[in-house]
């Protein structure tokens, strides 16, 4: 019995897991859109985005960078 | 005991989830098929062969893939005749939104629609644009992720590589 409910819960850890689902270089439309930005001005936000990165020694995730062409 | 059934079921897991994601393409692959619907009429890889073949996936929202149009427009009308095809698959789940970037950036080229994302899905493009230059035997010669106007000679060489390779 304990067996089973071992088994069991190891698969429905592994599904809940498969739910965590990428986001696809080609699924990036909703992503891509103006709205979805964090800044209202496309040119101060990348000022402020290049502060950020220079900062923390990091580069990209904010959005979809020059329409998600992953070049950065 | 009972840990080993929860390492033997996440085993399992692990396989299933390894069957389910798709490879990539790589250079050296043989080429997809796909069967799409065009502007006009389908678009059938299958239509192409014996062709160099440039299949390049783009979106209406991605810039870079505007900047790539003209050079694309220029590619085909230079090589079309000596046996070369550019292929655009468009990604847009709306097909709206393709034929409006379309009439402000027109494409003299086919151009087919994969609004379900089905053809991405086997190619695995890793970003926007991605392209594939399929040769004359039907094998990947080269992928291409963006574009930026310092690529073009880069891609043109490719290009000529490949009906080189034809000829031979």
């Amino acid at each position: 019995m304990r067996k089973l409910f071992a088994v069991a819960s190891a698969l429905a850890l592994s599904f809940l897991l498969i739910g965590c689902e990428t986001v696809q270089p080609w699924q990036k439309g909703n992503l891509a859109k103006p709205d979805m930005a964090f800044g209202p001005d496309p040119l101060q936000t990348r000022f402020e985005e290049h502060t950020y990165f220079s900062k923390e020694g990091a580069s990209g995730g904010m959005n979809v960078g020059g329409g998600g062409c992953g070049c950065n | 005991m009972v840990s080993r059934s929860f390492a033997i079921g996440l085993i399992v897991s692990a396989l299933t989830v390894s069957i389910s994601s798709a490879t990539a393409q790589e250079v050296g692959s043989r080429a997809p098929s796909f069967d799409l619907p065009g502007t006009v009429k389908p678009v059938r890889f299958a239509d192409f062969k014996g062709r160099v073949v440039y299949v390049d996936f783009w979106a209406s929202w991605c810039a870079p893939c505007k900047q790539s149009f003209p050079w694309m427009n220029e590619m085909q009308a230079k090589y079309g005749p000596r046996g070369f095809s550019v292929v655009g698959i468009n990604v847009d789940q709306k097909r709206e939104d393709a034929d409006k970037f379309l009439t402000g950036t027109p494409a003299n080229f086919l151009v087919a629609y994969d609004t379900t994302g089905k053809v991405a899905e086997v190619y695995q493009p890793k970003g926007m644009p991605t392209s594939f230059l399929i040769g004359a035997d039907g094998k990947v010669r080269a992928v291409h992720v963006g574009f930026k106007d310092s690529n073009r000679e880069q891609l043109e060489r490719e290009i000529q590589a490949a009906l080189a390779a034809v000829r031979k």
